[in-house]
């Protein structure tokens, strides 16, 4: 596998107030594939991720340091234009958490908000981000349906369809199953492999037997330094680095 | 060691009377209002205007007074506790400044409403030079109410999910797109359930009025929002302690008639609380 790196990270410092959470992170994600990060809880793991589409910025008394490249762009600093990244860089949350409107409002949202659209223009973009992730013809006569009456897995798949739906390059990921059902966790992994043919994927887990099923590379974390980052493969079989180990063998975490 | 169960039986009782005191009155102010102000509720009471000094006819322009004091108060305090509502919740940090915003608005709530009509009397009759009028009015009223706006729509706003804010950022949105779309939507009940309540509130207020717009005796519609009015409240007392004679029915009727105006207000806010929240499932 040779793709492309979608992002490169290097000397990535941030700071909530005085807490030093991620400390000198390099590493560079490749396009197209699924990487997953691991560790034990608070770790920064989910503040990694959340650098990258910016959303710290919401955080009060963030600080952040170093560069990450997004196609020569770097994104740290405060002439970016953090829209235009959050178009590019989406993401799905822990919680399925789609708005109280209707399953056809719930992704048209996305696109409205970045263009005027006419109506059938729209229509297009629901049918082809429902039939991303596979809902379509679950959901084709429900469009005017509360996206609140959804099951839990729909819910998601249904944020991960608003996501599609402003076209950005890379998705991430924050613990996406872990509210769900073992059978829904499945089929919401079965959807990732699929949808990494036209994404980049990081996805943030706790759960290291999905970090080994589906992704491609693994980093793994600790008390904010980045300690392990390769194939996957290789991180779980012959870790380089003794903590990467005890934390998959279980000793911690 | 007394019987604990006893005691308890006890402080059930002592506390469900406490609770029965506060159902007593409402029940007999309105029943009191309705035996003696019923009867003189008919279509000429409603609709026609006062005569023979206040002592018969109708109190059709105090109505009208009163509904125009009200919409002009929704006009101007509304758009103005919303938009402070939103500062202070969605913007404004935590500093001192915002601290001493949110001590006067809970000040304001305290200031007695006679306190009210004479600012409004120096600012908007006097300094504005809007005289006795129902803009003075109205925007006296409104001020009244802003504290009330302000900390219900602070309610409503802080009560929409922090997920929901962080999704449509996430999804490109800025910040006032988020409060357009998605916050404002989701808190409106109870934006508006809480400026009904309040204004139900100052629907029924005489002092605010008293210098800033009511008239003693006008027994026509206004013409203008820059000219007197009757109003309700005022017109019930004028007729109780100021004009000789006035037959005790007419009185109560129209207490009767406030009374209906302010609950049917209410009424509008329950139902508005009640559909919205059949609704949401958040």
């Amino acid at each position: 596998m040779d793709n492309i790196s979608a992002i490169e990270i290097s000397g990535l410092d941030l700071w909530y107030g005085d807490f030093h959470a991620l400390k000198n992170i390099r590493a560079g994600f490749r396009e197209r594939i699924i990487t997953a990060i691991i560790g034990p809880s608070g770790c920064g793991k989910s503040t990694l991720l959340r650098v990258l589409n910016r959303m710290n910025d919401l955080v009060e008394g963030v600080r952040m340091s170093g560069h990450v490249l997004m196609k020569q762009e770097d994104i740290i600093g405060e002439a970016v234009d953090v829209t235009g990244l959050r178009k590019k860089v989406g993401m799905v949350f822990q919680r399925p958490n789609p708005f109280p409107l209707s399953i056809y409002e719930n992704i048209v949202f996305g696109p409205r908000i970045h263009a005027n659209m006419r109506r059938h223009e729209l229509d297009d973009i629901v049918e082809k981000s429902l039939r991303s992730v596979l809902l379509w013809e679950e959901l084709k006569d429900k469009l005017n349906r509360s996206a609140l009456d959804l099951s839990l897995e729909q819910k998601q798949r249904l944020c991960i369809a608003r996501l599609t739906a402003v076209k950005p390059d890379i998705l991430l990921m924050d613990e996406p199953c872990s509210t769900l059902d073992p059978q829904s966790t499945q089929r919401i992994e079965e959807l990732m492999r699929e949808l990494k043919k036209d994404y980049t994927i990081i996805i943030v887990t706790h759960n290291m037997q999905q970090a080994a099923r589906i992704s491609d590379e693994t980093g793994f974390m600790l008390l904010g330094e980045l300690i392990e980052f390769g194939p996957t493969e290789h991180v779980f079989t012959s870790p380089d680095d003794r903590r990467t180990e005890d934390y998959i063998t279980g000793r911690y975490g | 060691m007394r019987n604990p169960r006893r005691t308890q039986k006890i402080a059930f009782f002592l506390l469900f009377l406490a609770t029965l005191f506060i159902v007593v009155p409402v029940g007999l102010i309105v029943i009191i209002i309705i035996q003696k102000g019923l009867p003189a509720v008919n279509w000429q009471f409603l609709s026609d205007v006062p005569r023979q000094g206040m002592r018969a006819g109708g109190i059709f322009p105090a109505i009208i007074g009163t509904v125009y004091l009200v919409t002009g108060a929704i006009i101007f305090a509304l758009p103005i506790g919303v938009l402070a509502a939103i500062y202070l919740n969605e913007y404004a940090g935590d500093n001192f400044l915002t601290r001493i915003i949110k001590l006067a608005i809970v000040n304001l709530a305290g200031v007695p409403s006679v306190v009210y009509g004479l600012f409004g009397l120096a600012l908007f009759v006097v300094f504005f030079r809007f005289g006795a009028s129902i803009i003075a009015g109205s925007f006296t009223l409104g001020i009244m109410t802003l504290p009330i706006i302000i900390t219900t729509s602070r309610e409503a706003l802080e009560s929409v999910p922090y997920s929901f804010r962080e999704v449509s950022r996430s999804l490109g949105a800025s910040k006032w797109q988020t409060i357009r779309y998605i916050v404002l939507p989701n808190a409106l009940s109870g934006i508006l359930t809480g400026t009904i309540l309040g204004l139900g509130r100052a629907a029924g207020e005489t002092a605010p009025i008293l210098f800033t717009v009511a008239a003693f005796y006008l027994p026509r519609l206004p013409h203008s929002v820059f000219e007197q009015t009757m109003a309700l409240p005022y017109h019930l007392y004028v007729i109780s302690t100021q004009v000789p004679n006035v037959d005790e029915k007419v009185r109560y009727g129209t207490a009767l008639v406030l009374l209906a105006l302010v609950l049917f207000m209410n009424l509008v806010a329950i139902v508005i609380r009640f559909k919205f929240r059949k609704k949401k499932k958040w």
